[in-house]
């Protein structure tokens, strides 16, 4: 049987590709704002705290852990990796288009190559099937 | 003849992606064995849900090592320059992802699947450069 996603199965994927590229990029903002942490300024940590960016940010990165795991309890590591790569891309995208920063030609090969990955396994199937396991581990789990 | 630096900062990069691939591969682990979160959802609802995944000893092993992981990164952070340790790291821990994938979990990772990772991994080292 080939395991075929839901379009709500879709939408946890995409949540991931965009929650940790946008929650790091959120998180790198707030910290330049908020300025260098070292070993003898511990305390700006807690600064950073109410800055409005390191939150969102947060938040993001919480939303991604949860859709990631979701997506684990569904799907392969290895059909789930390319996705999670993919947030590599939005970030070099959103630097491109928003910020307006210059992409080199070999992060214009990066890019292609982790979308061309994207597709590798996107026409495969999303989990290997283990009739055997799945047994024990329903008996198990009764 | 390597030096001594190099070999400490390429331990260090060995040792912080090691402790990645074990987080996921345990996440993973916890994960397959619970199933499908939705199905544990619609029947225990969102809180069973919640005790489900962090109830499970695999899943907090595998947190247990990714929080590791986060202040080994910070000390090879602190030995080696991140335009080195960051594409490094990030591309041994797709390719190591993979292979204990495959031995560990049992995937079965096909030519597809092997292309994707190397594609991965060579793509995030030019993308962070």
């Amino acid at each position: 049987m080939k395991h075929t996603l839901k379009p709500s199965q879709y939408a946890v994927l995409i949540a991931i590709m965009l929650t940790a590229s946008v929650g790091d990029s959120l998180l790198s903002r707030g910290m330049e704002q908020v300025g260098h942490v070292d070993l003898h300024h511990l305390g700006l940590l807690w600064h950073a705290l109410f800055n409005p960016f390191v939150d969102a940010g947060i938040v993001l990165l919480i939303g991604f852990f949860a859709c990631y795991t979701t997506a684990l309890s569904w799907a392969d590591l290895t059909f789930l990796m390319p996705a999670t790569a993919f947030g590599y891309v939005v970030i070099a995208l959103l630097g491109r288009f928003w910020l307006h920063e210059q992409l080199s030609p070999s992060r214009w090969a990066g890019i292609a190559l982790i979308v061309c990955a994207v597709g590798f396994v996107a026409g495969g199937p999303s989990r290997t099937e283990h009739p055997q396991l799945d047994q024990m581990d329903a008996g198990a789990g009764l | 003849m390597l030096s001594q630096q190099t070999i400490q900062i390429w331990s260090s990069i060995l040792f912080v992606s090691a402790l990645a691939v074990a987080g996921e591969v345990l996440i993973a682990a916890g994960m397959k064995q619970l199933g499908d979160l939705d199905n544990i959802r619609a029947q225990s609802g969102l809180l069973g849900a919640i005790r489900a995944v962090l109830t499970n000893a695999r899943f907090v092993m595998g947190a247990l090592c990714m929080a590791l992981n986060f202040f080994a990164m910070l000390f090879a952070l602190s030995i080696a320059d991140l335009s080195l340790a960051a594409p490094a790291i990030a591309s041994l821990t797709y390719i190591g992802n993979a292979i204990a994938a495959k031995v560990f979990l049992r995937e079965k990772v096909d030519h597809r699947r092997w292309l994707a990772t190397g594609f991965v991994a060579v793509g995030v080292a030019l993308l962070a450069r």
